[in-house]
């Protein structure tokens, strides 16, 4: 089942980040009884991995923060745990075995 | 400012060169981010205060509004914020966060492998 979190996580980022690619998986599944998802039901926790010219000459903190503020309005409903994994083109095509 | 939670974190992060705000203890995390970030740190044999924001909402609401950073764990070195697990794990694998530390004066002692 893909949660309507998820899709709008990926409407604001490619809004916010016109990225060359943008994934999400919802993991929440896997966090059922964790603190922020007790009954296992919520859209609470997602990876990303995004691919966006706009992470150039920013440092890691930097880029989450694009993420972040671009995804406020998912924190400020429940979204509780985030893992980001966020290149340029360049530094993508780079490392080995990139995803899409 | 004069806000109590948040000169208490300036306070910790001031006062000890590596704090790690974080869900349980070192000995028991509560999430497995935490614990993701303890195990690298405890890897490194780097000495840290690990703050538990579960015993304390305040430092849990504060912590998220003091760095400007939505999720819990944090990492801090020397007053500084570096980052969350995600850039704490790649910054270890990178060998940045080794670099980081040793620039900052923290002592690295890595377990002989």
């Amino acid at each position: 089942m893909t949660g309507q979190r998820a899709a709008r996580i990926r409407q604001a980022l490619e809004a916010a980040l016109a990225p060359a690619t943008v994934a999400v998986v919802d993991d929440s599944a896997r966090h059922a009884g964790h603190a922020g998802n007790p009954d296992g039901a919520g859209e609470t926790h997602y990876t990303v991995h995004a691919v966006s010219p706009r992470f150039a000459g920013q440092g890691r903190v930097a880029r989450q923060r694009l993420v972040h503020d671009a995804l406020a309005a998912e924190f400020a409903t429940g979204l509780h745990a985030l893992t980001l994994k966020l290149e340029t083109p360049e530094e993508s095509g780079a490392s080995a075995g990139a995803r899409g | 400012m004069s806000n109590p939670v948040f000169e208490r974190i300036q306070a910790d992060i001031t006062e000890n060169p590596v704090v790690l705000y974080m869900k349980g203890t070192a000995m028991f995390p509560q999430c497995g981010f935490s614990a993701r970030v303890v195990q690298i740190l405890m890897h490194m044999g780097v000495k840290f205060k690990g703050v538990n924001v579960l015993e304390d909402p305040g430092i849990r609401d504060g912590i998220k509004q003091f760095t400007n950073w939505p999720t819990i764990p944090q990492l801090y070195v020397k007053g500084e914020f570096v980052g969350g697990c995600d850039i704490v794990t790649e910054m270890f694998q990178s060998g940045e966060l080794e670099t980081l530390l040793t620039e900052k004066g923290v002592e690295v002692k890595p377990a002989v492998s």
